[in-house]
């Protein structure tokens, strides 16, 4: 019966180091692979953006896993920098934030819908409670910085595919305008529901204009 | 189960601390390389898109 006994608690002990060992794992280990793989999707984009004569990357389609631009958030910090990869599988979002295949790529007309993950694996979007309306997203490809800025944001159900519409939760209409989407779960540490912020291209300029103003001060 | 791992580890006392440390390495380092993350895909944590039905998993 002691044995027994302590075999049971000794059982317990094991699971609950089990489960707190996990949490570890889930805040940093995921959080390191994913920088690994940051830095990696971003020395490849570079050298791609340098060669000379290759199409912007920015030209569909792209091929899944591939970076194929720089996303820039000033409220999240002047170090918020993340290249964006093509893809929303899994797979993907591991590395960093995802460009939903089939939505209009940065600068275009219609909707630029990128997915990232709010906790684990690197919390990229972490904070995107706190964007604001007028809360400038600053896109890099390889010719061009792209401004948009936050015009709203909404809380829907996972479901909800209308968000990544050409026009913003009216699909079927023939977008006129330079739409920008994140998506990511919420709350934290669940996926019941996705917050979803949507933004309109301010400018765009040529990068040999210098970074945009939205990224200065 | 711990006490009768302790018992079995040879050595005397620094052969079973230096046993212990080893064993627990090991097993963290197969929790955080393997299991951790087989099992990380399948919680809902990592959902965040909306279902497009596109390169969905």
């Amino acid at each position: 019966m002691r044995t027994f006994a302590r075999g049971v608690g000794e059982l317990f002990i094991t699971l609950g180091l089990l489960i707190l060992l996990f949490t570890v794992y889930d805040f940093y280990g995921t959080g390191i692979a994913t920088s690994r793989e940051q830095g990696t999707l971003s020395q490849d984009l570079h050298e791609r953006w340098k060669r000379p004569g290759a199409k912007p990357d920015t030209v569909d389609p792209i091929r899944i896993g591939l970076g194929l631009a720089v996303l820039r958030i000033p409220r999240f910090g002047k170090g918020w920098v993340k290249v964006v990869v093509e893809g929303v599988s899994l797979a993907d979002l591991r590395k960093g934030p995802g460009h939903y295949p089939g939505t209009s790529v940065p600068g275009a007309v219609g909707n630029f819908a990128v997915a990232g993950h709010r906790a684990t694996h690197g919390n990229g979007f972490f904070r995107m409670n706190e964007m604001r309306a007028g809360d400038a997203v600053v896109v890099e490809t390889r010719d061009t910085w792209f401004t948009y800025r936050v015009t709203s944001s909404e809380l829907v159900l996972p479901s909800d595919v209308a968000v990544l519409a050409p026009v913003p939760d009216h699909p079927g209409v023939v977008p006129t305008q330079r739409m920008l989407t994140l998506t990511t779960c919420d709350p934290w540490y669940s996926a019941t529901h996705r917050l979803i912020v949507h933004g309109i291209l301010e400018s765009a300029a040529p990068k040999s204009a210098g970074p945009p103003s939205a990224l200065a001060g | 189960m711990y006490a009768w791992i302790w018992r079995r580890l040879p050595g005397g006392l620094p052969g079973k601390i230096i046993g212990s440390l080893l064993l627990v390495a090991v097993v963290s380092a197969v929790l955080f390389f393997y299991v951790f993350p087989w099992v990380e895909p399948r919680l809902p944590t990592s959902d965040v898109t909306v279902d497009t039905g596109i390169g969905q998993s």
